[in-house]
């Protein structure tokens, strides 16, 4: 993407992650209490997030395709997030859940629990970072061996 | 709500909050994300920032193929800081309110300026250690609550469905033995 050169490119996607971290807030996503609440089964309504979000996300991926080809800030054609299924994705969702059930974060929400004033959620992204350095590391020194780097994803 | 009009004690025991907090804010991060696409054609999602930010202090072949979007990665998250902090200092302090906006019980609020911040009663080791495992497999599983779980889902991907069942299932396991064994917060 070296499109990015658009006055208004990083104006809009601040705006963007203004109106979505508003939207973490407001549905109280943004404290890990709620959200361990809903995985205890002790308030689902945790459920109207993610399904509102996929709805409006739904509408605007389904539609934009078909009355425009290309977005004005960038030039890139407007898609879907479609990523290839391997067992990756079954593995990396494990560790994803078991780290999720264990504190109640996800990266957007913890992101969004700095913004309410949550100072202590710094322990989670702190440790987000490490995780994310250490798969990264690995994963990057066995590419390095297979020496076929195949820029799998 | 309409839906307190049929059955008032199971709607009551399965959303003591009610819902329209949730909707809203759930409509709020699709518009969010969709804002974005719009102007860029770009399905946003939370956790690749966590390895293009990781870019600027590490030549690990895995960070550096993220060099191109790292920038506006850091905007997104910047945003979604500042969002929250609006909501902080209008609904969250009560300066604003609506009769759709339930205030939460959870935590602890703390007064900064006559605004109302918000801290977490969760154990830090819980959340280190659960940030750890988040960091790891969001990174091998393609995407997070939002990557998978908004655009991926909202784009029909069979991959994000499964990661979002996968994930969803494997949570509710992990918060219920959690919760079981005594640990609260």
């Amino acid at each position: 993407m070296s499109q990015q050169q658009h006055p208004l490119f990083m104006p809009l996607i601040f705006v963007g992650g203004l109106i979505f971290g508003v939207g973490l807030g407001f549905s109280h996503m943004a404290r890990p209490e709620v959200v361990l609440n809903f995985l205890q089964f002790e308030d689902f309504g945790l459920l109207f997030v993610m399904g509102g979000a996929a709805v409006v996300t739904g509408i605007a991926f389904a539609l934009m395709p078909r009355l425009r080809d290309r977005a004005p800030l960038t030039g890139n054609t407007y898609g879907r997030r479609l990523k290839p299924f391997d067992r990756n994705v079954l593995i990396g969702g494990t560790i994803f859940g078991v780290g999720w059930g264990l504190s109640g974060i996800c990266p957007g929400a913890a992101y969004a629990s700095l913004g309410v004033g949550n100072v202590t959620i710094l322990w989670a992204i702190a440790g987000m970072f490490v995780g994310a350095y250490v798969q990264g590391y690995w994963r990057s020194h066995r590419a390095d061996a297979e020496t076929a780097a195949t820029g799998a994803d | 709500m309409a839906t307190e009009l049929f059955a008032p004690a199971l709607y009551e025991s399965l959303f003591p909050a009610g819902i329209s907090r949730y909707a809203i804010g759930g409509l709020l991060v699709g518009l969010g994300a969709v804002v974005i696409y719009l102007g860029t054609g770009i399905p946003a999602g939370a956790s690749t920032f966590l390895e293009s930010t990781l870019s600027y202090v590490s030549d690990q072949s895995r960070f550096q193929q993220y060099v191109g979007s790292r920038d506006w990665r850091v905007v997104f998250t910047l945003g979604i800081i500042a969002g929250a902090f609006i909501y902080a200092l209008t609904f969250q302090s009560g300066l604003v309110s609506s009769g759709l906006y339930e205030p939460g019980t959870t935590g602890q609020l703390y007064d900064v300026g006559g605004f109302s911040l918000w801290l977490t009663d969760v154990q830090p080791w819980r959340l280190f250690i659960g940030g750890i495992l988040v960091g790891i497999g969001t990174r091998i599983g393609k995407g997070c609550t939002s990557g998978h779980g908004v655009c991926g889902v909202g784009s029909g991907s069979k991959t994000s469905i499964v990661g979002v069942i996968t994930f969803l299932i494997v949570a509710i396991g992990t918060a219920q033995i959690v919760m079981a064994l005594g640990v609260t917060p």
